[in-house]
């Protein structure tokens, strides 16, 4: 599919400019521009990358947007319910919070990010060497994904998180560690099947290198549901962190993810439920948006799906 | 048949043994020399030496791996760092809340759960499939612990409806209070974290079930069965639901290990003193005996779970050969 935008213009579109915008269009329509278009079709997705723009621009500029810094306490003030001037409360030693939630979001979100990351280049690399060179290769690498996803995954986090120091680094690496086994079976089930395809014999024939085949040839073509899993995977890895952080396990203070903030207000929900609530609509709206672009792209990349 | 099942059985032991040997890697790579936890702080090196014998921490990696996988076999899960008890004891003491909470909470969602993705695959598109999409990517997003803080807050604190923590109240008996309180009051406890942990899990298999549906009424024998003018009603009760059913009957395979690994998140919340609870303290007290145990029964429950939804397919499902 990827082939066809490469094909030059041809003369016939060039005579007409009207001509295009239908069915019948000569241009040839780019691979990218119509996922672009599918996917816009998608009005909750939309809605959810937009808010995901949103945010990342929130935690990009976090030093700007945040009244306050992260640390900065003022015990006199503490508990104070959402006012003009600390928009979402204070904490128990005087924090603002909206300040600390504008800085969380920097945090959760490249947790977030990375961690899926991690999660996503394991499982493709294991996932794409086991499919394509198949035999004891694959076997070995299977049975290894096998025993990774026979632990409850749960119980494995925090029994890892335990016995290595708490950074924030760490954190996202174990999450990651964690979460690639389902990742790498897709993978490999899209690889058994390409590898069978002419266009890796045509490759191979040209004297390529497996690498080359593997990530220059085939890995494209099994892009598509890479992406969905990745997207979905970032929102499950700030859902992860989040409940890591909220154990005491995950992020720690003085820095401020939306888990560990929710953590810290759980002794004051009497008093100050704003502690607690404030966060967790961030996580839950961001979680959600990641769930519904993913979806979004899930039905724009599938080409089975005609418009 | 007979064959199938043996050779799956088979393939079981490699698993096994790769899950227990990175489970005990894991819990050597751990800093802290859990002796220390043992012994008095200015304990004399002789006491050291001898607890760590007596222990048989001594011994190279390789005998000890052996020597911890020879009791296990035998159901001996050593014993805790911290108190000394056998580890098996901690687990038993433990597991009868895990099961009753899980147990409950898996009869709701497949109670609720078979029936709204059957109706939501049958009226595609309508309404009440909308409703239930957008119920189901709510409960995948909330995060749990934050749905339950506010519950607690909303119902518990706000307002004195329900009780917040435990499994029941302390000093409520049978003997004193006669059955129907005490089962009131062990009702009461458990709506808050049922609700809860039904929400998370209940879109999955709604989502399943209804994928699984629209599936089979694409096929041909439901336009044939339609086309020989049967009424609607039997169509699908008769010869959609039994099929679109199958996959939902292999997830009772995995059920095994949900009911037993519990959620961490929810019992902490809700001192729930379930293995959940035991997990997480066992994880801050550094007591790696109980952790190993946890993380080696739960993985064998999941490669357990996994040979007997396999199984499950082969007997429910006359197409699949076993090969």
């Amino acid at each position: 599919m990827a082939a066809v935008s490469k094909q030059p213009p041809g003369e016939l579109d060039q005579l007409d400019p009207n001509f295009g915008g239908d069915a019948l269009t000569l241009k040839p329509e780019s691979y990218l521009s119509m996922v672009w278009r599918r996917f816009r079709r998608h009005k909750l997705a939309m809605a959810g990358l937009c808010f995901l723009i949103l945010m990342y621009f929130v935690a990009v500029f976090a030093p700007y947007i945040a009244t306050q810094s992260y640390r900065h306490t003022d015990p006199p003030n503490r508990l104070q319910p959402p006012s003009g001037e600390h928009w979402m409360g204070t904490d128990h030693i005087g924090r603002d919070l909206f300040s600390r939630v504008i800085w969380g979001s920097q945090i959760s979100l490249s947790v977030g990010f990375v961690a899926a990351g991690v999660a996503v280049v394991l499982g493709t690399v294991i996932g794409a060497v086991a499919g394509y060179f198949g035999g004891v290769i694959d076997n070995l690498l299977m049975r290894f994904t096998e025993i990774v996803m026979s632990f409850p995954t749960f119980f494995l986090l925090i029994t890892i998180v335990s016995i290595v120091e708490r950074s924030i680094f760490n954190i996202m690496l174990v999450i990651g560690f964690t979460s690639w086994p389902g990742l790498a079976r897709m993978v490999r089930g899209q690889f058994l099947s390409l590898r069978e395809q002419e266009f890796v014999l045509a490759a191979r024939a040209l004297g390529g290198s497996n690498a080359r085949i593997i990530f220059r040839h085939i890995l494209p073509n099994a892009m598509a549901p890479v992406i969905v899993s990745a997207t979905l995977r970032i929102g499950g890895a700030i859902l992860t962190e989040s409940g890591l952080s909220f154990l005491g396990l995950g992020v720690q203070e003085p820095f401020p993810s939306w888990g560990n903030i929710i953590n810290g207000g759980r002794t004051f929900l009497r008093q100050a439920p704003w502690i607690c609530a404030f966060p967790g609509i961030f996580i839950f709206l961001t979680v959600l948006s990641f769930n519904y672009v993913g979806d979004g792209l899930r039905d724009a990349l599938d080409p089975r799906l005609k418009d | 048949m007979l064959n199938y099942v043996i050779r799956r059985l088979l393939q079981m032991i490699p698993l096994l043994i790769g899950i227990s040997i990175i489970n005990f890697g894991i819990m050597h790579l751990a800093p802290g020399d859990p002796v220390l936890l043992l012994t008095e702080r200015n304990a004399p090196p002789e006491e050291v030496a001898r607890i760590r014998a007596l222990y048989g921490l001594d011994d190279p990696i390789y005998v000890q791996y052996f020597h911890w996988l020879k009791q296990i076999l035998k159901g001996d899960f050593g014993r805790s760092f911290v108190d000394g008890r056998p580890v098996i004891d901690h687990i038993m003491d433990r597991l009868p809340y895990t099961l009753y909470l899980n147990f409950i909470v898996m009869i709701i969602i497949y109670a609720l759960a078979i029936p709204v993705g059957n109706i939501s695959a049958l009226r595609q598109y309508s309404w009440f499939d909308h409703v239930v999409t957008f119920f189901a990517f709510l409960g995948q997003a909330l995060p749990s612990f934050w749905f339950a803080l506010m519950l607690i807050y909303a119902v518990g604190i706000k307002s004195d409806w329900l009780p917040i923590a435990g499994v029941g109240t302390i000093g409520v008996t049978l003997k004193r209070h006669g059955l129907w309180t005490v089962l009131v009051d062990r009702a009461k406890h458990l709506i808050l974290p049922v609700t809860v942990i039904s929400l998370g899990s209940m879109a999955g298999i709604t989502r399943y079930m209804r994928s699984s549906m629209l599936e089979v009424i694409r096929q041909d024998y439901i336009r044939t069965a339609r086309a020989k003018g049967l009424p609607e009603k039997v169509v699908i009760r008769k010869h959609a639901l039994k099929n679109a059913m199958l996959p939902i009957v292999t997830l009772f395979g995995m059920e095994l290990p949900i009911l037993f690994s519990g959620s961490v998140i929810i019992e902490t919340i809700f001192s729930w003193p379930g293995l959940g609870l035991l997990s997480i303290r066992a994880v801050f007290q550094r007591d790696y005996m109980i952790v190993m145990a946890l993380n080696m029964i739960g993985a064998f429950l999941m490669v357990l779970g996994n040979f007997l939804s396999d199984i499950l397919y082969v007997l429910v499902d006359p197409r699949i050969k076993y090969l």
